[in-house]
């Protein structure tokens, strides 16, 4: 019964990807007719600039976005540690508000401060939105981390004649790196699969994969997509095989 | 302590601020297309083009860029309301855009568009058939301000050897026959058109009585319906799983070369016949580019590519000219003589109230 229950489960979550994959490899453009086995979408996806761009920026702004939010959260998890308990409590609801907001409130909001202040949309804009979303993420995860700190370390370390720089990144980081690792996931993951925000920042000539595949869906969506999701899925495949098994055979070890 | 914890702060604070620097540098140095788009700092060697989705061969837009020098900065959008609030907002500044019809209107109505000036775009009066722009005087009184891109119709396809008797009227939707085997647009207007047409009204009629005829209609009919759906038309209708479905003349041809059993026909009654145009937006930062670009999309071998990349027909009569395959130039599905079916319409901006009216009836529609 447990059995049933979760190969249902797998089957649900799996169904959709696995015919997307499937598709891929059809030969006729149409997801009604297989024509045959084919590599020819994931030759001409390497050959269609516009998709490789889209997926350069996706990364791109995922990455940057993440790195710089990070930065940003470590900075205002560390001072809210010092403040009284009164005024972290607020400070951390007002950095949760946006996570709460309706993303297309959000966006629109977006696009008339960009308006009112005559800034130039382009990748620039899309970068500033996507850092912002993602701080409260960022937040959210190293904030726990920080609580459970022991504060008396850090001071030990500065009697024995670190300095605080010194302290920080020695003491404290190496306690709050797993925060902090998955705070930057998450924001990367938040980050690439954005659409709503995207769409309301971004200027003319930019785009990432999520507003290239909604311009497809007049026309119907291409199968080189299919081939790109394909491999991206294949790629987080491969990623989580390899973060799962690594830290077990340091173990054995 | 209290010295080192205000050093650490500093420190902190630097560190923050060399990252945000960081950021927007690298924000802006990675994209050279986004800068530079406002009105009066525009340079002269760019044309920003906003157009559909998958709407243009993209050799044609490498072409354009290396016989003018121009940069073609190129942007898509998914539905004519998606990029109505982004062109007035003036959040990006496009020269050149690609609205249909009915939007064309609103955006002549709420003083958007620039008067073309045709002079400069010799191409378009010399190609594009005299029809499309006696078409267009429906949306842009004196074709002051569009230029025919793509067109089509909305019609029946259907599958021959699923429907026996011959197709001509748009009442075999409302045979109980095809209970279950009838595809229908999920989309306001294409959905309202059947039923007025059908009664013989206007397709952009205001009057009450009309349109509730036509809404009780559709709701009698949604018991034969076996779906509402937008772009899977196509996909349903190639594998057989329905008889009767409602699409546009560019898919048509399209779903025939993937299932012959299919068959595309305007119904006697009349339809709806759309228009893409190219338009120049007023905030444009640079209306000589705009028309050079246009002007090039009117030459026959640019719009014979195009019309081969995207197969919707092209109002392009010397490109049409220029196609190879006999049966696709003489094919009555994407260039039907528009003289002879003499009720076509094209789409009229309602004005807000008119919307209102027609998306009032149309949840109307569906919540029965």
């Amino acid at each position: 019964m447990k059995k049933l229950y979760i190969s249902l489960i797998f089957l649900f979550l799996y169904a959709p990807i696995f015919t997307l994959i499937v598709l891929s490899f059809n030969a006729s453009k149409t997801r009604a007719k297989w024509g045959g086995f084919t590599l020819k979408w994931y030759f001409s996806l390497f050959e269609n600039e516009a998709i490789l761009q889209a997926l350069w920026n996706t990364l791109l702004l995922a990455a940057l976005s993440a790195l710089i939010a990070t930065v940003i959260g470590l900075v205002a998890c560390i001072a809210m540690q010092s403040m009284k308990k009164k005024t972290r409590a607020l400070i951390l609801g007002i950095a949760n508000i946006p996570m709460l907001n309706a993303e297309i409130v959000t966006g629109i909001s977006f696009m008339l401060l960009f308006i009112s202040l005559g800034v130039t949309f382009g990748f620039g804009t899309i970068l500033l939105a996507h850092i912002t979303f993602n701080i409260p993420y960022v937040i959210l995860s190293i904030q726990p981390r920080m609580k459970q700190l022991n504060t008396s370390t850090y001071e030990a370390a500065l009697d024995l004649g670190a300095n605080s720089l010194q302290a920080f990144f020695r003491i404290v980081f190496p306690d709050i790196l797993p925060g902090i690792l998955s705070g930057f996931l998450m924001a990367f993951t938040m980050s690439l699969d954005d659409f709503i925000i995207t769409h309301f920042t971004k200027g003319p000539g930019v785009d990432t994969l999520s507003t290239k595949i909604y311009t497809e869906v007049r026309k119907g969506i291409k199968p080189e997509m299919y081939s790109l999701s394909t491999l991206i899925f294949a790629a987080v495949f491969i990623l989580m095989l390899l973060v799962n098994h690594t830290p077990r055979k340091k173990e054995k070890s | 302590m209290e010295e080192e914890k205000e050093e650490m702060k500093k420190s902190l604070v630097l560190l923050l601020c060399g990252a945000l620097t960081a950021g927007m540098l690298s924000g802006c140095g990675s994209d050279p297309a986004a800068g530079n788009n406002s009105g009066d700092n525009a340079k002269n060697d760019k044309v920003y083009v906003y157009n559909w989705g998958e709407y243009i061969e993209p050799e044609t837009l490498k072409m354009f860029e290396e016989e003018t020098g121009i940069t073609v900065v190129y942007d898509e959008f998914e539905t004519n309301e998606i990029m109505y609030p982004k062109v007035e907002a003036g959040a990006s500044a496009y020269d050149v855009v690609c609205p249909s019809d009915y939007m064309i209107e609103k955006m002549i109505q709420n003083d958007l568009l620039q008067e073309i000036d045709w002079d400069k775009i010799p191409n378009a009066k010399k190609n594009i058939g005299a029809q499309y722009f006696e078409q267009s005087e429906g949306f842009d009184p004196g074709n002051k301000y569009s230029v025919p891109y793509c067109w089509g119709t909305v019609g029946i396809l259907y599958n021959k050897t699923m429907v026996d008797e011959p197709v001509t009227s748009w009442s075999i939707l409302w045979d109980e026959k095809y209970a279950d085997n009838i595809l229908m647009q999920r989309s306001v207007r294409d959905i309202l058109m059947i039923p007025l047409k059908l009664n013989g009204y206007s397709a952009n009629t205001l009057n009450e009585e009309e349109l509730e005829v036509a809404k009780q209609a559709l709701i009698d009919q949604a018991p034969l319906v076996q779906a509402y759906v937008i772009d899977e038309v196509r996909d349903k209708m190639i594998g057989g799983e329905a008889a009767l479905g409602v699409i546009y003349s560019g898919e048509a041809i399209y779903t025939q070369r993937e299932n012959p059993d299919l068959e595309y026909v305007i119904p006697e009654e009349g339809s709806n016949v759309w228009i893409d145009s190219w338009v120049i937006p007023k905030n444009a930062p640079s209306k000589e580019n705009a028309e050079k670009f246009i002007d090039f999309m009117c030459r026959p071998d640019i719009a014979l590519m195009n019309f081969e990349y995207i197969t919707y027909s092209t109002p392009n009569e010397a490109a049409r000219e220029l196609i190879e395959d006999e049966e696709i130039r003489n094919s009555e599905i994407a260039f039907p003589d528009l003289s002879q079916h003499p009720n076509m319409e094209v789409f009229n901006y309602l004005g807000e109230e008119g919307d209102e009216l027609y998306n009032q009836i149309y949840k109307e529609i569906f919540s029965n």
